[in-house]
């Protein structure tokens, strides 16, 4: 009798999700933006990605065996990080810088604070920020999409943000200067949708986020379809406002992250001496998300309001 | 009480188990201030000690006379006192380093470090354990600096000691040299000291109360804001 009674410490429900299984659907997700970049702007933009990953995946191995932690590599979430940051520079970076950001992301960002769950920041965008403190003028020279099929040398060009022209069908196809993922706007909604039909992301960021920085830039007089086509904007809203990490767990938070998000990118764009702001707000955005999560955190069920139950334990107190 | 250790113990624990930026975590706005190149490391460093070694032996001498109540403006005092003699002779004789470290020279008067050794050592301890102990915690202090002052310095401009290294051949990463990187390196470095304090048997920092504190031993609990002072290694 004793030998059939199971004993053991929750949780027993389990669900079928793993990290390896959501880390999967991100990285198919992210599959059409990353051919669309690389048909934009040619081989040496696989070549960026492939380095980005590599050098995620090898920071990551060597990480675990300095921890003398067990191996992370499987659960794939070293590789999202390296092709979500090859997609987040320029074609033209040197290889070198390419591989030094996915080292800053892996080992500061996200291993140095104890590796997936613990990071307070998303890798790949404060790599990016790293790369983009670290080496202004390569992280900012454009290219024109197609050069690369021509036998000239590629040929520079502005984004849309800094002053360079573009028709929103262009913006939509991606047919501008810019990051190797971040052009093509029809890519990165088919990853986007395939990512809400899996359920692995909630729109409520993502469309908080877009929405803000178009009605704030319609308030601001400009194209609002035009700035939210541009710049970064679909990727990090689509992409990086939804990790599961370092964004609120509930949707009152991520809206408030999201809202807060397009504020933040809407001044930056506006106002500040940068074309664009899409990494720093979902960076400083990820630094207020615990605090997000306490102001937001839901009721358990069954319990009122503190205010309420001292208001009545006072009038019990009273009555007494 | 210390002083009845011997006094090269009271050196050399400047260096690592308390080291007074990376254990003690004193001084830290200098420390990140002044660390874009080794040679301001240098600087810094020495007039930090000079005064550190001054201040220590003149507050030593006078821990009997100084009433406990006016302590603190009477160490500041003393503080300031040296620290003007330093900034005359650094401006007179190496004006280049008196233009790199700008503000931070004048602003030693209100360095922790400093006037954390005066409470918590030069007060209780006589003058030759506590001239030591400026010494050694200058030279931790120094060497801390130095460290990595170098180490942004070679990330961030590819230079040591302003002769060029890699900057020939490859782009330096500014950010090491910008605050963000300062952080960067200084959590390193915590996290390094941490390592060899360990193993060098001090106890594990995660103790919290006073056996946590690496100053807990030239500390008699009074300098203690979080009013844990007592509380030897509580459980929680």
């Amino acid at each position: 009798m004793e030998n059939q009674l199971i004993v053991c410490p929750s949780p027993h429900l389990r669900h079928e999700d793993t990290t390896r299984g959501i880390m999967l659907d991100v990285l198919i997700a992210l599959v059409p933006a990353a051919l669309a970049g690389i048909v934009l702007f040619g081989p040496r933009a696989a070549a960026v990605l492939a380095v980005s990953i590599l050098s995620a995946l090898l920071s990551e191995w060597i990480c675990c065996k300095v921890r003398k932690r067990p191996n992370t590599l499987g659960d794939l979430s070293a590789a999202v990080t390296g092709l979500l940051l090859g997609l987040n520079l320029p074609v033209g970076l040197p290889l070198w810088m390419a591989a030094i950001g996915s080292a800053v992301a892996i080992v500061i960002v996200k291993q140095m604070f104890g590796g997936l769950g613990h990071n307070f920041a998303n890798p790949a965008i404060t790599g990016r920020i790293v790369l983009m403190v670290s080496f202004p003028t390569a992280m900012t020279t454009w290219v024109a999409p197609f050069s690369w099929m021509n036998q000239t040398d590629a040929v520079a060009t502005a984004t849309p943000l800094a002053g360079g022209e573009a028709t929103l069908r262009e913006l939509f196809l991606g047919l501008r200067g810019g990051c190797i993922g971040e052009v093509c706007a029809a890519a990165l909604l088919v990853g986007g949708v395939y990512l809400l039909l899996r359920r692995v992301i909630t729109p409520t960021a993502p469309l908080a986020f877009i929405l803000t920085v178009g009605g704030m830039m319609w308030i601001f007089g400009e194209n609002p379809l035009h700035q939210m086509l541009s710049g970064g904007l679909l990727l990090g809203a689509i992409f990086m406002a939804t990790d599961y990490v370092t964004t609120p767990s509930g949707w009152k938070g991520q809206l408030i992250f999201g809202i807060g998000c397009g504020l933040i990118t809407a001044l930056i764009r506006q106002f500040g001496s940068m074309p664009e702001g899409v990494s720093y707000s979902i960076l400083l955005m990820n630094i207020l998300t615990p605090y997000i999560n306490r102001f937001t955190a839901p009721r358990p069920f069954g319990t009122r309001r503190e205010k309420k139950q001292k208001k009545e334990k006072e009038a019990a107190s009273d009555g007494k | 009480m210390a002083g009845k250790k011997n006094y090269g113990q009271i050196f050399t624990k400047g260096l690592i188990k308390e080291n007074p930026v990376l254990r003690l975590v004193l001084g830290t706005c200098p420390t990140l201030a002044v660390t874009t190149a080794a040679i301001n490391g240098i600087g810094m460093g020495i007039a930090a000690t000079v005064v550190l070694v001054g201040s220590n032996l003149v507050i030593s001498l006078l821990r009997k006379v100084i009433p406990d109540r006016v302590r603190i403006p009477a160490y500041i005092t003393i503080i300031a006192g040296f620290v003007t003699i330093v900034q005359m002779l650094v401006k007179a004789f190496a004006p280049a380093i008196d233009a790199a470290l700008g503000i931070y020279l004048p602003l030693i008067v209100v360095n922790c470090i400093i006037l954390a050794r005066a409470e918590m050592f030069a007060s209780k301890n006589t003058v030759l354990p506590s001239v030591l102990d400026g010494l050694g915690m200058g030279a931790g202090f120094t060497a801390t600096l130095v460290v990595m002052g170098a180490i942004r310095e070679l990330i961030g401009a590819g230079t040591l000691f302003s002769l060029p290294v890699t900057s020939a051949f490859m782009d330096p990463m500014l950010v090491a040299i910008l605050p963000p990187g300062g952080f960067f390196v200084f959590g390193v470095l915590v996290a390094l000291a941490n390592k060899l304090a360990k193993r060098m048997g001090k106890k594990p920092v995660e103790a919290t109360g006073c056996a946590g504190c690496p100053a807990a031993g030239a500390c008699s609990g009074q300098s203690c804001p979080s009013g844990q002072a007592g509380k030897e290694g509580d459980a929680q």
